[in-house]
């Protein structure tokens, strides 16, 4: 073969390969314009983005008064903290779905602000769960002047899916104080 | 490779030659009309160092403006113009340039072809990119300004802004296109061009790099010109791809973007790995260690890096099983990462070595490329990135990937080629302050930006918490000394190439590849004319 046959030779199979990669350079065009049925198409498989579908089925809120529920209440200070803290009344009777509020009393007997924060806890422990606050003094740190006394309130439902066995539920809240805070809540 | 016989500069008259001149035109038209690989290879190097400080200004008034909590000298919507822009520049404008530009230089010479493949093209492509730059910047006097996106033009976004985004959108697509027909180009030399002898098994590693490149180029390119085109028809077509009004999604935007996004990744590292291997070697005094398990990472790397795009949206909300399909892949990627840091390493155990400013580069990738792929590793897990997502960790990592990667990797091959391509040898003693300052620097610029990330300072934001002051005063004043740091780059090439002292034929010891081998230094206008004969 000589120089200038070679020459052409070299010459078609260098264009036969630039049109091949072309073609695949406008095939990867086209499949960047194929992804987009292909997500929605996972998508609908997987369930992910599924924006138009209600998160929760609807539920019945209604107050559930063939059950009776006793709520009792219980108050601590933690440790050294100088708060008398006690709730207004021992217990009270609920039925689950029911929006009731009750209030606590806290008194600082220091001559100094103190902060502290409220925790809660429940008996039985499950109940927790089904123990809705929509409203509390331990949402946030309290912060009491010297001498001042402060009521707070709690507003509660309980869920009615509450399990049957359970006729009555203790919350309980303990103050920790917030140390090194002082009164600078 | 001693074993190979030159066949060349035995005497040939000019009627050899298909055509009538044996050197180039003179003035202007030689650049603009030239076919010749090297002078296409000198105008990609030429802009692509244009654009690096283009950008860099860009990256220095964003350091700027973060020099101190508050807003001071620029105002919002510019600042993230400019984080867009700098972005895209780099990438597009200044790395990926620079290494078409090497691949234009060194692969005939590497394989022993005389000029690319398609000599026409090759002009063509090059001479896209100035009108694809020159879109890039106008958008900056358009109603709007440019856009203010981030380098991924993300939507929603995009179809908010004025009509710089769509300047922009038409420069992505100019630079697409001469980004695929290079690579065309480059694939058709290397599969077609070769000299008889030169097996794809004995190809310097380079070579083999780009080849690889190359197709990602091919196959991930057309990706992103879809993904702007949907963004444009979105826009201006009524088109509802992303667009949430008319039932679109912006995060599909996202899936396709990174199905580019990731291979470009690789795209930009792979070239500069070609160009660690056949420094290290040449300053080593010893073969490559492991070239076929070499080949065989680069490969590996490449398939993988199409199957990882989601790791760059761990918190999009998707399922969990895709989250950890995407975390194990990802990871798996160190793997051949990890191989290719081995081999490197263990080119260099017991090599006769010397360190010259184009080994320095060499290290300097080597530690520095290794610590990001590190920083690489940590985000690619699901819980860590959830924390890490969008904050200046992510900042910090690429650009020890692709600073003290790819641009690292980019110097490395300047001072290792401007011997041979010029015939002048650098100033050794400013060759060596430029590396040693630019890694100091670009040290105290980035590795900050690592606390900054974890302390969780988000990124692409003007203004930051007083309790960032201090790591970002530090990485603005790194910022100002890596830029003043490349003057002495820039006084080094100018004198080099006004009054540099003659180089010798084979200026590296080590080196072994056909250019400094066969050809004399400078290397000829046309070099392989006649096939190299290699036994």
């Amino acid at each position: 073969m000589n120089v200038a046959q070679h020459k052409l030779e070299v010459r078609r199979n260098n264009s036969r390969l630039f049109i091949r990669l072309a073609l695949v350079a406008v095939g990867m065009f086209g499949f960047g314009y194929l992804l987009v049925p292909f997500y929605y198409q996972i998508c609908a498989a997987w369930n992910v983005n599924a924006l138009g579908q209600v998160d929760e089925k609807p539920v019945n809120t209604q107050v559930d008064t063939s059950r009776t529920i006793t709520v009792e209440f219980d108050s601590n200070a933690h440790g050294q903290l100088p708060w008398r803290f006690k709730p207004l009344v021992n217990h009270i009777e609920v039925h689950p779905g029911q929006l009731t509020t009750v209030e606590y009393e806290v008194v600082n007997e220091r001559p100094v602000a103190i902060t502290a924060q409220a925790v809660a806890s429940y008996g039985p422990q499950l109940a927790g769960e089904y123990f809705k606050k929509i409203e509390c003094f331990c949402f946030t740190q309290q912060t009491l002047a010297p001498g001042e006394t402060r009521r707070m309130p709690v507003t509660f439902v309980v869920d009615p899916k509450l399990p049957k066995d359970v006729n009555s539920i203790a919350l309980s809240y303990t103050f920790f104080e917030v140390a090194g805070r002082g009164g600078k809540g | 490779m001693s074993a190979v016989v030159d066949t060349h500069d035995h005497g040939h008259d000019h009627d050899d030659h298909g055509h009538g001149h044996h050197g180039p035109y003179s003035g202007l038209m030689r650049w603009v009309t030239t076919t010749n690989h090297k002078d296409i290879g000198t105008m990609y190097l030429w802009f692509a160092g244009f654009m690096f400080f283009v950008g860099g200004v860009m990256a220095l008034l964003i350091r700027l403006e973060l020099f101190h909590p508050g807003l001071q000298f620029l105002n919002p919507d510019f600042y993230n113009q400019l984080v867009t822009s700098h972005g895209l520049i780099m990438i597009f404008g200044a790395i990926m340039p620079a290494f078409v530009g090497f691949a234009n230089w060194q692969i005939p010479m590497m394989i022993g072809a005389p000029d690319m493949a398609f000599a026409r093209l090759n002009n063509w492509s090059f001479w896209l990119l100035p009108f694809a730059a020159t879109l890039l910047i106008m958008a900056y006097f358009m109603p709007g300004g440019a856009p203010g996106t981030g380098w991924t033009l993300y939507s929603p976004l995009t179809v908010q802004q004025g009509i710089g985004m769509d300047f922009t959108i038409f420069a992505v697509h100019i630079l697409g296109m001469s980004s695929i027909l290079g690579s065309i180009n480059i694939i058709t030399t290397i599969l077609n061009m070769r000299a008889p002898g030169m097996t794809m098994m004995r190809l310097p590693l380079f070579v083999w790099t780009w080849l690889i490149t190359a197709y990602l180029l091919v196959a991930a390119m057309p990706v992103l010109a879809g993904a702007v085109t949907m963004t444009l028809t979105d826009r201006h077509f009524g088109t509802t791809f992303f667009n949430a009004a008319g039932g679109g999604d912006p995060v599909l935007y996202q899936h396709i973007f990174w199905f580019f996004g990731h291979p470009e990744v690789y795209i930009i590292a792979l070239p500069a790995f070609g160009v660690i291997s056949q420094v290290i070697p040449a300053f080593s005094r010893k073969p490559l260690f492991g070239y076929a398990s070499m080949v065989y990472a680069v490969a590996a790397i490449a398939i993988l890096s199409f199957i990882v795009w989601a790791h760059h949206m761990y918190t999009v909300g998707m399922p969990v099983t895709g989250q950890l399909f995407f975390m194990y892949a990802t990871t798996l990627i160190a793997v051949p990462t990890g191989v290719k840091v081995f081999n490197w390493v263990a080119t260099m155990w017991k090599g006769s070595l010397t360190f010259e400013t184009p080994m320095l580069w060499a290290c300097g990738f080597l530690f520095m490329f290794t610590l990001g792929g590190f920083t690489g590793l940590v985000l690619s897990l699901v819980p860590i990135d959830i924390q890490l997502h969008d904050t200046y960790y992510v900042v910090a990592h690429f650009h020890y990937v692709m600073v003290a990667g790819a641009m690292f990797g980019a110097f490395a091959g300047i001072y290792f080629w401007l011997p041979k391509w010029t015939g002048k040898m650098y100033n050794e003693t400013l060759g060596q302050w430029h590396f040693w300052l630019t890694l100091i620097f670009f040290n105290m610029i980035f590795f900050v930006q690592h606390f900054l990330g974890m302390a969780g300072m988000p990124r692409r934001i003007p203004d930051y918490p007083l309790m960032f002051q201090t790591w970002n005063e530090i990485s603005s004043l790194g910022a100002l000394g890596f830029a003043l740091t490349q003057f002495i780059f820039l006084y080094n090439l100018f004198t080099t190439l006004k009054s540099g002292a003659p180089a010798a034929q084979k200026q590296w010891e080590g080196a072994d590849s056909l250019d400094w081998t066969h050809l004399p230094t400078p290397a000829p206008y046309h070099t392989f004319e006649t096939p190299p004969v290699l036994k």
